[in-house]
Formats: structure tokens, sequence, C-alpha cells
């Protein structure tokens, strides 16, 4: 392989990795607060990508107008799934928030079936991202840069939230003890919300480019971008933002560069992300940057 | 500045507390003795919200707290050290008090009070980037203890602050929360080393089982026989 050709890998494998980090962060940011995978994240991932198809092909909105309507009101959807499906259940055994989470789940992608069809919609995308840069010899799609570099400022941003702001302090606060943060005139209810919030707009974000990158819609098009950010998300720690990102990163490098130097193997793409799981789960359960044997006190 | 009323609390079918009544006036140290198991930790968890009390009336400065969300009741000005500590294992220590000071936005007293807190606690300002997690278990009371007091509360709880302290460490928690009682905070405190606490209180309350047995000055309680059986080891 050429340097030129392996380095346009990389940035495939790079701006693969960022969708799945976006995604990824959601699940683990909700597993560290409610200590629940969210089974209907990857739901409203394709939702911020039908958003946006509605704001640009049926009500004609420019196309900044239609991403930022598709972020908020897929922000809101998270916070609506939070309200009626899994705050009610907040003292209830997991198990039965689980359950709920995979109804809605079902419920949001036959809800996107009715509404939409099941057929594969096209997504129009603005001009910019049918070119292709040439950085010397390497050839870069733009689509590919814009992905790194949103992604790369929304980790940046969220990490600055997390770290350097109250209801990061807050957030933080919760996912490590609902009882003490209380005890800090922390409303839990609000910041819960506010995760949602976060994570779901991530998911938009990330459905958006999904959808830029692969110009179509269809109800189904989160399940397996979902699955394989979720496996992110446990690859990096499941609770841990850098590990969400760090574990995406490795998920698209690993299919992408697995690939490209086997070809012979490109049948067998989706099965990387599954393979990972079980070989991250036999040998370092808690993830890469997930910490063994916690106590709390 | 505190009233309870007939307090009773049940978890599922235990009767953990039993129509507790019990004052804590403006700018005293009130301590709760009693066994494990009494019922101590119950009563302070539902003055500040966290259990929810089958009956009974909590009234702070004449307003009822029951029903009302902790982070309410916290905002107006009741505060509680939880038993065991419980800081934030993965923030810094400047991190914990700032959680302290959470609902706060008069940024001015935020900084002063963290002075006075830096003053009692020189240690915590030495450690001041080091992660709580890493505290020793008494750093970690001074954390607790600092923390709360990032709220500017007016009522101050602590729930066994000397537990696994050595006798020094201990008695220099006890120390401060004479110090801080000086500055005009009203002390609501539960402990098991009795005599420190009975020494240090206006007043206090035996709970046994759930109810509440004997009360009075804490020197007069020093004096009694079944006080000195119980809980002084004599
Ligand atoms: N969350 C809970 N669920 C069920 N029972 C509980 C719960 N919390 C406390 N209890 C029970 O209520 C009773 C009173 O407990 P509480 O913690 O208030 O006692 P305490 O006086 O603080 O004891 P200790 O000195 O050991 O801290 C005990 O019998 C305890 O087992
Ligand atoms: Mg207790």
């Amino acid at each position: 392989m050429t340097l030129a050709l392996f380095l346009q890998h990389l940035a495939n494998g790079i701006s693969l990795g960022s969708l799945y980090a976006l995604v990824a962060i959601g699940y683990t940011m909700v597993y560290g607060i409610l200590r629940l995978i969210n089974f209907a994240h990857g739901n409203i991932f394709t939702a911020g990508a039908y958003l946006a198809f509605v704001g640009v092909a049926l009500l004609q909105l420019s196309w900044g107008a239609a991403y930022v309507m598709a972020i908020v009101l897929t922000a809101a959807l998270g916070v609506l799934v939070e309200r009626v499906a899994y705050k009610p259940l907040r003292d209830a055994p997991r198990i039965s928030v689980l359950i709920s989470a995979i109804a809605v789940s079902f419920l949001l992608e036959n809800l996107m079936v009715i509404i939409f069809g099941g057929r594969p919609k096209s997504f129009f995308r603005p001009p910019v991202f049918d070119q292709v840069m040439d950085i010397g010899s390497v050839k870069v799609p733009t689509v590919t840069f814009a992905i790194i570099a949103a992604s790369a400022v929304l980790v940046i941003a969220l990490s600055y939230m997390l770290y350097r702001t109250k209801p990061g302090l807050a957030m933080r606060a919760l996912s490590s003890d609902f009882d003490t943060a209380r005890l800090m005139a922390i409303d839990v209810d609000k910041t819960v919300a506010l995760t949602f919030v976060v994570g779901s707009s991530l998911a938009a974000v990330g459905g958006i480019l999904w959808a830029i990158k692969f110009p179509q819609v269809n109800p189904f098009m989160g399940g397996l971008p979902g699955l394989k950010a979720f496996v992110a998300a446990v690859l990096g720690g499941i609770g841990n933002v850098q590990g969400a990102t760090i574990g995406g990163l490795m998920l698209g490098l690993a299919e992408v560069l697995l690939v490209a130097v086997f070809p012979a193997f490109s049948g067998y793409r989706d099965a990387i992300a599954f393979v990972a799981l079980i070989l991250i789960l036999l040998w370092k359960p808690t993830g890469i940057l997930g910490q063994e044997g916690r106590v709390k006190v | 500045m505190l009233e309870v009323e007939g307090l009773n609390v049940y978890y599922g079918g235990i009767h953990a507390v039993k129509g507790v009544s019990l004052k804590v006036p403006d700018g005293k140290i009130i301590t709760l003795v009693g066994a494990n198991g009494a019922g101590k930790s119950s009563i302070l968890r539902s003055i500040v919200g966290l259990v929810k009390p089958k009956s009974g009336s909590i009234k702070f400065k004449g307003t009822e707290l029951v029903g009302r969300l902790t982070n309410k009741i916290v905002e107006s000005g009741v505060v509680l050290v939880p038993e065991g500590r419980r800081v934030f294992a993965d923030f810094t220590v400047l991190e914990n008090l700032k959680a302290g000071a959470y609902s706060r936005t008069d940024k001015q007293k935020i900084e002063e009070d963290l002075e006075w807190v830096f003053s009692l606690f020189p240690r915590l300002k030495e450690r001041i980037k080091q992660r709580a997690g890493l505290l020793s278990g008494g750093e970690q009371q001074m954390l607790a203890v600092g923390r709360a007091l990032m709220s500017r509360p007016d009522l101050l709880m602590m729930d066994e602050p000397s537990l696994g302290l050595a006798p020094q460490l201990a008695e220099g928690i006890f120390r401060i929360i004479g110090e801080i009682n000086a500055k005009g905070k009203t002390v609501l405190l539960v402990e098991q080393n009795a005599k420190r606490a009975l020494e240090l209180s206006d007043y206090a309350y035996v709970l046994e089982t759930g109810r509440i047995v004997l009360e009075g000055l804490g020197t007069d309680l020093m004096k009694d026989e079944r006080v000195r059986k119980a809980y002084l080891g004599e």
C-alpha cells in the first residue's frame, strides 16, 4: 500500500470512528448517570437524520436551518423519551427500565416506518460535500474532513462543559452518587434531562453526518451504527466519555484498515465490532479506560 | 430553628422512627445519641428529604420541609454531612468544595467561605488539586464537612463525623464543630462517641429503637445512670 493510500484509509477510518464516537458518547453518558443502556439511542440517531431530511426536502429550509432544527427537535425527543419511559421507573429494578428502553426503540422505529414509509429516501446534501480535496497526493472527500472537524470540536466542547462548567459538575456528581448530589442542591431531574439533551444532540449530529456521508435515510439506518457505537462505549469503558471517544475511533480505524489490508475480509466488516466486543469482555470487561473493582464508599 | 413533630419513618414493614419529636433552637448544638440501628440517620435523612417519612412534620424557620425536594431544602439553608463522608472520589478537593457551593451565585462570598474552610482545615488547602478518593479517611471527613459548609447553611447536620477516626483526629473534628457553632451556625449532631458529643452539646436526645427515651442538657445526661451504662461504657 502506498503512503498516500494509507493516509486516505486513515482519514476514512478516523471519520467513521468519529461518527461512532459521537453516538457512543450518548450511550456512555446515560449509562454513567442512570446505569441504563439506552436502547433507543440508535433510533434517536435515525430521528436526527430524518428530521434533517424533513427540513431540507419537505420544508425547503436552508441547510443550516434544517440541521439546527433537526438537532433541537432530536434533543427534545431524547428528553421526551426520558420523561415518559425512564423517569417514572427511576426507582424500579434496572431490568424494568431496560425493557422500557427496548420498547421505546421498537416504538420509534415503527413510528418512522409509518410516517416515512419503509423504503430508503435519498438525502440531499450541500454540493460542497460532493467534492474531494487533494492534499498532496492524498485524496480526502470533503465529507470526511467535515466529519473529523465537527466531531473534534464537539468532543472538545463537551469536555469543557463536563470539567469547567456547573452543569458539567452536576452531571459528574450525579454519575457518582445521586443522594450526595442532591445534598449539593443539585436538581437531579434537570441534570438528567440535560444529559439527554447533550447525548441526543450529539446523536443527531452523528445521524446527519452519517446521512451526508452515505446520502440516504431509512427507518433502520440507526440499527447497525447504534450497535457499533454501543460496542465502542463498552470498548472504551462504559460511563467514561474519553473512553467512548477512544473506543469509537479504534473501532472505525479497525474496520477501515482491516478491510484495506485484507480485502478478502470485506464481507466480515460488520463482524469486527462484535469480535472486538467479545475480546474486550473476555480480556478487560471494564473497558480500556474503565476502572476495575472501583469501590464506592 | 428546626422543629420535628411526631416523625414516623418506615422501610417497607420496618418501623424505623417511631413518633420522634425534637427541637433545634437557633445557635445551639443539639446531639442525638443512640445505638446502631436506633434510627439516627433516618431522622437526619428525613429532615433533608432523602427519606420520605410516613407521617409527622418537620418545620424549618416555620416552613414545612416534608414533601419538598432535597435540593430545595438544601437551598433553604439545611445541609447534611452524610454518614460515611461520601466525598466525590473522582473530583479534586477543590471540585468537591465547589460542588458544595453549587446553588450559590454570590462569587465574592463563595471565595470568603472557601478561605474560611481552608482556615478550619489547612490540610485541605495543601491538597487542593488532589483527587478526593486519594485522601485519608480523616481528610475525607474534613472535606465532607468543608463541602457542607460551602453551601453556607444555617443548620449543619452531621451524621457520625468522628466515625473511624483516630482519637486525635476525632478530637480535631469536635473542636471544629465548636468553632463552626461559634460562627453562628446551628448544629444537629449524631454521634456514637457520646462522651464528647454530650460535652459539646447544649441539649441532647437519646434514641432507642426509633423512640426518644431520654432528653436533657448534655451535662445532665452525662450524669444520668442509664446513659453512663449504655453509652459511656461505665
Ligand atoms: N434503606 C433502608 N432500607 C431498609 N431498612 C433500612 C434502610 N435504612 C435503614 N434501615 C433500617 O432502619 C433502622 C434504622 O436505621 P438508621 O440507619 O436510621 O440507624 P442509625 O441509628 O443511623 O444506625 P447506625 O448507628 O448504625 O448508623 C435500622 O433497623 C435499619 O436496618
Ligand atoms: Mg446511621
